[in-house]
């Protein structure tokens, strides 16, 4: 059985070749057109006049667009149709496109685009958190506010009490293949686009509106993207839109890519935080009770932040069981680029909040960090009465009459879902959103971690070793994760595949996942040939295209593989069914005798080829191919009240990281980090380590080197590999060990493994941690230390910590 | 017009002499193996040989490569997958989304004719392409891996 193999990437010969295709590689037809957008230079403020006659006057140029040129929709928002593909009148960000430009080639359009002349009367822009607070300047009506316990008196009957705050910058996805797009005008007005895309049904349905016909009259097509972290589930709207409408206006099929500076000029990132943190703890280093106050500028369009502030609320607990906690999420609205989804979707603020909260507690109390986490865990898998939550009962549905404003297929719609779940609220290992724990393994999975990597010993001698040096400092630091897998948006959690057999026993498979390195595409083939008990080298894994199975969630929130490896699974299982009943009459047996396995099927006496099989079944006039759907159970979620079951399970991981700082210069290396992660049963180790290994890295990064700077007008001042850093080779750990926790998820998800692509994001928290508990070598205080952990940063706290 | 070597093959290109070789390589010539990733050469997805030597082809111009230099892009690197890299790379499993893996194993295959039995420190001071996907730890043992099989 291929599930369970650590089997190469589907692509790896064409990713060594260089013959593996992505969006920009496909050749397009030597009449193709190249597009551009002009960007406001002002962060906010009304237009007042617009002279392109420079732009439609420059070499190769063959239409310049503006709003009023749009024919149609002029949106490409995934929640609020708040997000004109091009600027009607107001400007609400530096480097909104307020036109396009159709030109023969890149360049062309490019240099034209900068001959516009767009004249802005600028208002003050609102960029900071504080401006943002003041003129309350937000989305939703007030802040959101879930409570558990009494916060108010748990705080006041602590024996001890801390406050504090912790800022964090946002993350630009940095995806080594920028947005692109390219779209093919077909006969009757219809449109392919090949986009470089996490969610093709949003930009199906995005094209659709723009062009002004049905969906069934666009298709989408998306083989691969080279990296897309979440960047690439709404953001390429735009692009797909605008080659769409100058497809349809020219007649010629058009195809857009943005340069870096511009990728990162006009694209949202991760959403940066402020959270503060009122906590009251016991002298065992148990945390009482804790306040905490998130906010976050979610940039000036609502894009998908409603669902990343839940996010974050949702995981301001980790892996700790509090009975009083109060958390209050503001998401404001500031004129700077849309805050999108990035891996972990705002999981990872959540969690450095309170993760910041251990540490604090840890310090003001002496004690050892990783016991204090362990102090506050929540209760074990075993210790649990009743075992897992119960089924919630099913709620009467609403079944709205026509269609909403916003897009029912993205994560941002949430905000219009009226659907409220009647949910019972668990009394005992419940998270603060009332959600019994039932599967936590990381006291086993941390007991196992720090003896394998030596912490207790290592602890001391880094100890020892700081008493003897005065200008390198030492830090190690243990953090968890616990991280909620399904779409918070219930109904997202479903997933369509398309399977067929064909006679020569090669199986052709297509479901609505992404392929963007995670390694989705072989794991879900490896699920297909287990089905049919065949090689993986039998499965053809397709392009992910809207013709062929329609109505797809993006992938994202680490579920692909688990929404479409049950699809796929499903589908299988139908044709094998068949196949079997086939068989079975043949050979007067029952269809249960039948098995497939090795490349062979054995009926009755006999065994034959997986082939020989399929053709019997083809001659006996079966049906030799099937769709297969899935749908999450056991979801119930009621976002506004902050009550219910919005996961079907856990992911879980631990890892120890250990770092060196220069006391003088604030430079700082990570020296050794162990990892010890939860797939479930991994599907795939190979793939499911390189997860792990990779978003370690991308976590690290997010509170170390990068570092994202707006000055005061707005303008984001790094928007180039120059002066944003993402880790090189040079910061990897100098010894990284990942090993997996290879036991069988109790939830029934596909061959019981558990989603990976997010959850080890969080464990480059501990690289944080370990910057702190070196500075806090320096002193006696509470070295404070806010993210990124800049040089300059970690500067700062070495001076707070002396005190 | 202007001849270029490139993977063993003379080429006839007509593009302005200022035209980055990234861009004669993917748009005049078809070779989409090689990526555009920032075009400061900040990243390396660009990468390719001239004359053996690994250059950053986003920062070269078309008029400062001469007929007779040889260009190689990823697609020459071997004609049968067979260069200790690329098989290193496919015992690993190096790549994740791929999109820079041309440029690392260009970069590599160079690094490799310099460093025939490489420590990590010369890995990590010779290695300065970026892969948003993280796979440095399998970069690091890919390169190993292929000093051993070459
Ligand atoms: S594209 Fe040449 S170095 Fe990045
Ligand atoms: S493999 Fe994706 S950027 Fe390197």
């Amino acid at each position: 059985m291929s599930v369970g193999k650590p089997l190469p990437h589907d692509a790896a010969h064409l990713h060594v070749t260089g013959a593996a295709r992505y969006v920009d590689d496909i050749p397009a037809p030597a009449n193709a057109l190249s597009l551009a957008f002009g960007l406001s230079h002002v962060a906010a403020g009304t237009i007042t006049a617009m002279d392109l006659s420079a732009v439609r006057a420059a070499p190769g140029v063959v239409a310049v667009l503006t709003a009023e040129d749009l024919p149609f929709d002029n949106d490409v928002s995934p929640s609020n149709h708040d997000e004109p593909l091009l600027a009607t009148g107001e400007v609400h960000y530096m480097g909104q496109p307020v036109f396009m430009v159709v030109a023969d080639s890149h360049l062309n359009a490019r240099k034209a685009a900068r001959l516009g002349r767009v004249e802005i009367d600028p208002r003050g822009p609102i960029l900071s958190i504080e401006s943002a607070m003041e003129a309350d300047s937000r989305f939703e009506d007030g802040p959101r506010i879930w409570t558990k316990g009494d916060v108010g008196q748990a705080l006041q009957d602590a024996p001890r009490r801390l406050q504090g705050r912790i800022e964090m910058g946002g993350q630009e996805h940095f995806y080594l293949e920028g947005h692109a797009a390219l779209a093919l005008p077909q006969e009757g007005g219809d449109m392919v686009v090949h986009s470089s895309t996490q969610h093709p049904t949003e930009i199906q349905h995005k094209v659709a509106e723009a062009l002004g016909v049905p969906m069934n009259a666009v298709r989408v097509e998306v083989r691969r993207m080279g990296g897309g972290f979440g960047g690439k589930e709404s953001q390429g709207n735009a692009l797909a839109v605008a080659c769409a409408v100058a497809a349809r206006a020219t007649g010629r099929p058009c195809r857009m890519r943005y340069d870096r500076d511009d990728d990162m000029v006009i694209t949202g990132k991760r959403h940066d935080f402020r959270i503060d943190y009122d906590v009251g703890y016991d002298d065992t280093g148990r945390v009482l009770a804790v306040d905490f106050t998130q906010m976050t500028r979610c940039g000036w369009a609502m894009d998908l932040s409603l669902p990343v502030a839940d996010r974050a609320m949702l995981h301001a607990d980790n892996a700790y069981l509090l009975d009083a906690v109060r958390i209050t999420s503001h998401r404001l609205k500031t004129n700077t680029q849309s805050a999108t989804a990035y891996r972990g979707f705002g999981g990872p603020q959540g969690v450095l909040g309170i993760e910041r909260v251990m540490d604090e507690v840890a310090h003001a109390l002496g004690m050892d960090a990783a016991d204090v986490r362990r102090r506050n865990y929540y209760r074990a898998m075993g210790d649990v009465a009743g075992g897992p939550a119960p089924r919630p009962a099913d709620s009467p549905r609403s079944f709205p009459t026509e269609m909403k404003e916003g897009d029912i297929a993205s994560r941002g719609s949430q905000a219009f879902d009226d659907d409220r779940a009647e949910v019972g609220v668990a009394s005992e290992n419940t998270t603060p959103y009332g959600m019994k724990v039932a599967d936590f393994i990381l006291h086993e999975m941390t007991d196992a971690l720090l003896e394998r990597c030596d912490y207790f010993a290592r602890r001391d001698a880094i100890a020892q070793w700081n008493a003897e040096n005065g200008l390198l400092k030492r830090g190690i630091a243990f953090s968890p994760v616990k991280f909620g897998i399904s779409f918070t948006l219930t109904h997202l959690n479903q997933a369509g595949a398309l399977v067929h057999v064909y006679q020569d026993g090669s199986v052709h498979m297509n479901h609505g996942g992404t392929e963007m390195g995670q390694g989705l595409f072989q794991k879900v083939a490896q699920v297909a040939a287990s089905r049919f008990g065949i090689g993986v080298d039998r499965v053809k894994i397709t392009a992910t295209d809207t013709g062929k199975v329609p109505n797809t969630s993006a992938t994202a929130a680490s579920s692909g593989s688990d929404l479409n490896g049950m699809a796929v699974q499903a589908a299988c299982d139908t044709i094998r069914d068949r196949i079997a009943a086939c068989l079975a009459e043949l050979h007067q047996c029952s269809a249960e005798d039948v098995r497939f396995a090795d490349g062979r099927v054995r009926v009755g006496g006999e065994d034959m080829s997986f082939t020989r099989a399929v053709q019997t079944a083809y001659e006996n006039r079966v049906s030799l191919s099937a769709t297969g759907f899935y749908k999450t159970p056991d979801l119930a979620w009621d976002r506004i009240k902050g009550q219910g079951r919005p996961f079907f399970y856990f992911a879980q991981g631990a890892a120890v990281t250990e770092v060196v700082i220069d006391t003088l210069t604030g430079e700082n290396r990570i020296l050794r980090t162990d990892i010890l992660h939860d797939a479930g049963a991994s599907l795939n180790p190979g793939l499911d380590i390189g997860q792990v290994e990779g978003g370690y890295v991308q976590g690290a990064g997010w509170l170390t080197t990068e570092e994202l700077v707006w000055d005061d007008k707005g303008r984001l001042t790094t928007h180039a590999p120059s002066t944003y850093k993402i880790p090189a080779c040079s910061d990897r750990p100098g010894v990284f060990n990942v090993d997996l926790w290879d036991q069988p998820n109790p939830a029934q998800t596909v061959y019981r493994s558990k989603a990976v692509g997010e959850p080890p994001f969080m464990l480059g928290i501990s690289a944080h941690l370990a910057l702190s508990d070196a500075c806090a070598a320096c002193g006696p205080a509470y070295p404070d230390l806010q993210a990124p952990a800049t040089a300059e940063e970690v500067l700062r706290a070495v001076t707070r910590a002396r005190g | 017009m202007q001849t270029l070597t490139v993977n063993g093959n003379n080429l006839e290109v007509d593009a302005e002499p200022d035209t980055p070789l990234l861009w004669v390589l993917r748009e005049q010539l078809g070779l989409t193996g090689t990526k555009y990733g920032c075009g400061v050469a900040a990243c390396g997805a660009c990468t390719v040989h001239i004359d053996g030597m690994p250059v950053r082809s986003c920062q070269v111009q078309l008029q400062d490569v001469r007929p007779e230099e040889t260009i190689t892009t990823i697609e020459g690197l071997s004609p049968d997958l067979s260069h200790p890299i690329q098989q290193a790379w496919l015992e690993l499993d190096v790549p994740q989304c791929g999109y820079c893996q041309s440029g690392q194993i260009m970069a590599a295959a160079a690094f490799l004719k310099d460093y025939p039995d490489p420590t990590d420190e010369d890995i990590k001071a010779g290695m300065t392409n970026l892969c948003r996907c993280g796979t440095y730890n399998r970069i690091k043992a890919g390169i190993k891996r292929a000093a051993e099989l070459s």
